[in-house]
């Protein structure tokens, strides 16, 4: 028998630990669910900075020049919304976020969205809670091979080894494509890129898998560019665009017209050039996106010169991937992230 | 004579000899001519390098020096990290040579220089302009992060060494948990869980700066391996010394504080050391949480397209870079190892 304070203590032990496993599970319950910080807009304001989430470093949608600033597609996202938003381009500050832990950081508030060469997938929109407001970039899985093994098509890939960066969707894609055609495509696995490309070069295997905007910048970077070849054909869907956390309706809306008036503004050409003269133009599509007739702004909670600050900041969507993938930069074909007009998938929703 | 002897006395060793000389023969030669002969020092991208020569293309790294060094630092404001710099070497200069006033700078490396550091690199009073942690980067992360956590992890590695030889069951276990605990998860880990987790539970709107928390991270785990090499140091010290000095009447506090300690330090100095070297490279693990260290700077580099494919430059100036570093802090180690007799072959005091 132990004695009667022995047992109030060890009672007592009991129920201090129990206590605080149950605080502790109610601090992570609360955590997944609390809502997102009050409405974003607002928060952005106060701070008087926008917090964008991006890449920490790839061909054509985020990377920094000689001098540390930031470029690419992505980031010109950034710097519209900011100057939507704020008024000033330059009030963003940029977080870099690895694959791993970008969507944990769009969750936890450091964060207002994630603009970072990330799929939009039904998982991340279900599972994770997270808003995929627009798509800034059409990609897919495709392949960059030896000329000298004269495969045309990826069917034909049958018994080549193709090298890829482990971790992403890349291996689940190849694996997909070989059960439903039966074709057998061995693949080598690599942690980084230029590993990957070094391995290739040195002829341990065929080819190599990637995106298509990564293929079109790695192909870049060959000793020998014209051994090889970018099939046109792709193995999987790659939508890339922003994410938000979910809850924030009016940041959704923002975002997601912000991408349908940058790229209304190719379809009417509209461009960062030409802007204050089209504010004069006779087209009533154009008065409202500029904001000269219309209350857009207001509906949107925005000054009623949102769209056009941000059109002057980085010119319409055309002059983005012309920067950043046309033939002076990555050289890669507009194909699907041409407007609906030109045989593209890029569809802007009317502003009106 | 006595080399040829050496390498090639015997048949074995001659095959081996004569293996190791055409090894070198086969990679040094075209590493050199890599490197050097046919390097190319000025161009203004990647396509003008590959037009000039066939080697080597270090314009990039001569291109992209300041942010290799500093980040994204405001370039006017790059004075104060030099100034900083300078404080530390001169202060760990002065802390290692001096031969009277040793404890005057040790004193003023572990808590001026800190301060003074601080307030240099972060601004924001006395007339310095702010500049927010996410424009650090380059190698003077990985400094300041080596510099704070080795600073850090010693009062906790004292304390948890202490801790862990404790008469108080509840110390002693604690300690040890605490010590096994960060000892027996991976640094990556930590640090993701750092990253990603922490923000989870902090109430809404309260952030904690990136690389604050790389730096609690780091501090608390280094500290983990300290107490262990400073615990090896203690078991060092003979119980003699100890018992001798109870005999003179100090109590517990001033035994180990005055007797034990200092020895148990001394001995600890190789160990130490060789958790800075370790701790010096392992910050490059921060690029993986998105800081732009060192390491992170470079291999962003590689994706902007006027440099692209140029891994093979990057890293090996990142790696001439780290061994040199590393070099600095062991012989700054050995240096203390002579002074305090520790190391093999010098005479005992």
């Amino acid at each position: 028998m132990t004695s009667l304070p022995a047992r109030i203590m060890r009672a007592g032990r009991y129920a201090l630990a129990a206590g605080a496993a149950m605080l502790f599970t109610s601090v992570v319950a609360q955590a997944q669910v609390a809502p997102p910080p009050g409405p974003t807009v607002d928060a952005i304001k106060k701070r008087g900075m926008l917090n964008c989430g991006i890449d920490t470093g790839v061909p054509g949608f985020a990377f920094q020049d000689n001098k540390g600033v930031w470029h690419g597609i992505d980031i010109d996202y950034c710097r519209a919304v900011a100057a939507a938003v704020l008024g000033d381009p330059d009030k963003v500050k940029y977080t870099g976020t690895t694959a791993a832990a970008r969507f944990t950081v769009l969750q936890s508030g450091e964060i207002d969205m994630l603009v970072r060469d990330s799929t939009l997938t039904f998982t991340r929109s279900t599972v994770l809670g997270l808003e995929e407001v627009a798509v800034n970039f059409y990609a897919g899985q495709g392949f960059l091979v030896r000329k000298s093994i004269g495969v045309t098509k990826a069917a034909e890939l049958q018994g080549a080894t193709i090298c890829m960066v482990t971790g992403a969707t890349l291996e689940l894609n190849i694996a997909d494509f070989a059960r439903s055609t039966g074709a057998k495509i061995g693949s080598l696995l690599f942690e980084k890129p230029e590993e990957a490309i070094a391995a290739m070069e040195a002829g341990r295997c065929d080819g190599y898998t990637d995106d298509t905007g990564s293929l079109a910048g790695m192909r870049s970077t060959l000793k020998k560019p014209d051994d090889w070849f970018v099939m046109p054909e792709l193995i999987s869907k790659e939508p890339l665009g922003i994410h938000t956390r979910s809850g924030d309706p009016r940041w959704q809306k923002i975002l997601f017209w912000l991408d349908n008036a940058l790229k209304s503004a190719e379809e009417f050409g509209v461009t960062q050039a030409n802007a204050d003269q089209m504010k004069a133009s006779k087209d009533p599509f154009i008065l409202r996106l500029l904001g000269v007739e219309g209350e857009t702004g207001k509906a949107l909670g925005l000054e009623e010169a949102w769209a056009f600050r941000a059109i002057k900041t980085v010119g319409n969507y055309g002059e983005m991937y012309e920067r950043h993938f046309g033939p002076k930069a990555l050289n890669l074909p507009r194909g699907q992230n041409n407007l609906y007009t030109k045989g593209g998938l890029h569809y802007p929703l009317p502003i009106r | 004579m006595k080399i040829l002897r050496a390498l090639f006395g015997s048949r074995g060793n001659a095959i081996i000899s004569l293996l190791m000389i055409g090894l070198f023969a086969w990679v040094v030669p075209p590493f050199l001519s890599w490197a050097f002969t046919h390097a190319v020092w000025d161009a203004v991208n990647r396509a003008a390098c590959s037009a000039a020569d066939t080697g080597a293309c270090w314009a990039f790294i001569k291109a992209r020096f300041a942010l290799f060094f500093y980040g994204v630092y405001p370039e006017g404001e790059r004075w104060r990290v030099h100034l900083g710099l300078a404080l530390l070497v001169v202060f760990g200069v002065g802390a290692l040579f001096s031969q009277r006033r040793r404890g005057w700078w040790l004193l003023g490396l572990m808590v001026l220089v800190p301060i003074a550091d601080a307030i240099l690199l972060i601004g924001g009073i006395f007339g310095l302009r702010a500049v927010p942690t996410n424009d650090w980067g380059g190698l003077m992360l990985n400094v300041v992060i080596s510099f704070v956590a080795l600073g850090g992890s010693i009062p906790i590695g004292i304390a948890l060494a202490f801790g862990r030889r404790s008469q108080w069951p509840v110390i002693r276990t604690l300690s040890t948990v605490l010590i096994e605990f960060w000892r027996g998860v991976p640094l990556l880990a930590v640090l993701f869980m750092g990253l990603v987790l922490l923000p989870l539970f902090l109430p809404n709107g309260v952030n904690v700066d990136n690389l604050v928390r790389a730096l609690i991270v780091m501090t608390i785990f280094t500290g983990a391996y300290m107490a262990e090499t400073i615990r090896g140091g203690l078991q060092g010290v003979e119980s003699g010394q100890s018992e001798a000095a109870r005999a003179l009447g100090m109590h517990e506090g001033q035994v180990n504080l005055l007797i034990v300690l200092p020895q148990a330090l001394r001995l600890s100095i190789p160990g130490i050391i060789n958790i800075a070297v370790d701790l010096f490279k392992d910050t490059t693990l921060v690029s993986i949480v998105g800081l732009f260290d060192l390491m992170g700077v470079v291999s962003q580099s590689l994706k902007d397209t006027a440099w692209t494919g140029l891994a093979a430059e990057g890293y090996v100036f990142a790696a001439f870079v780290f061994f040199f570093s590393c070099l600095v802090i062991s012989l700054g180690g050995s240096v203390l190892e002579k002074h305090f007799s520790t190391a093999p072959g010098a005479a005992k005091r």
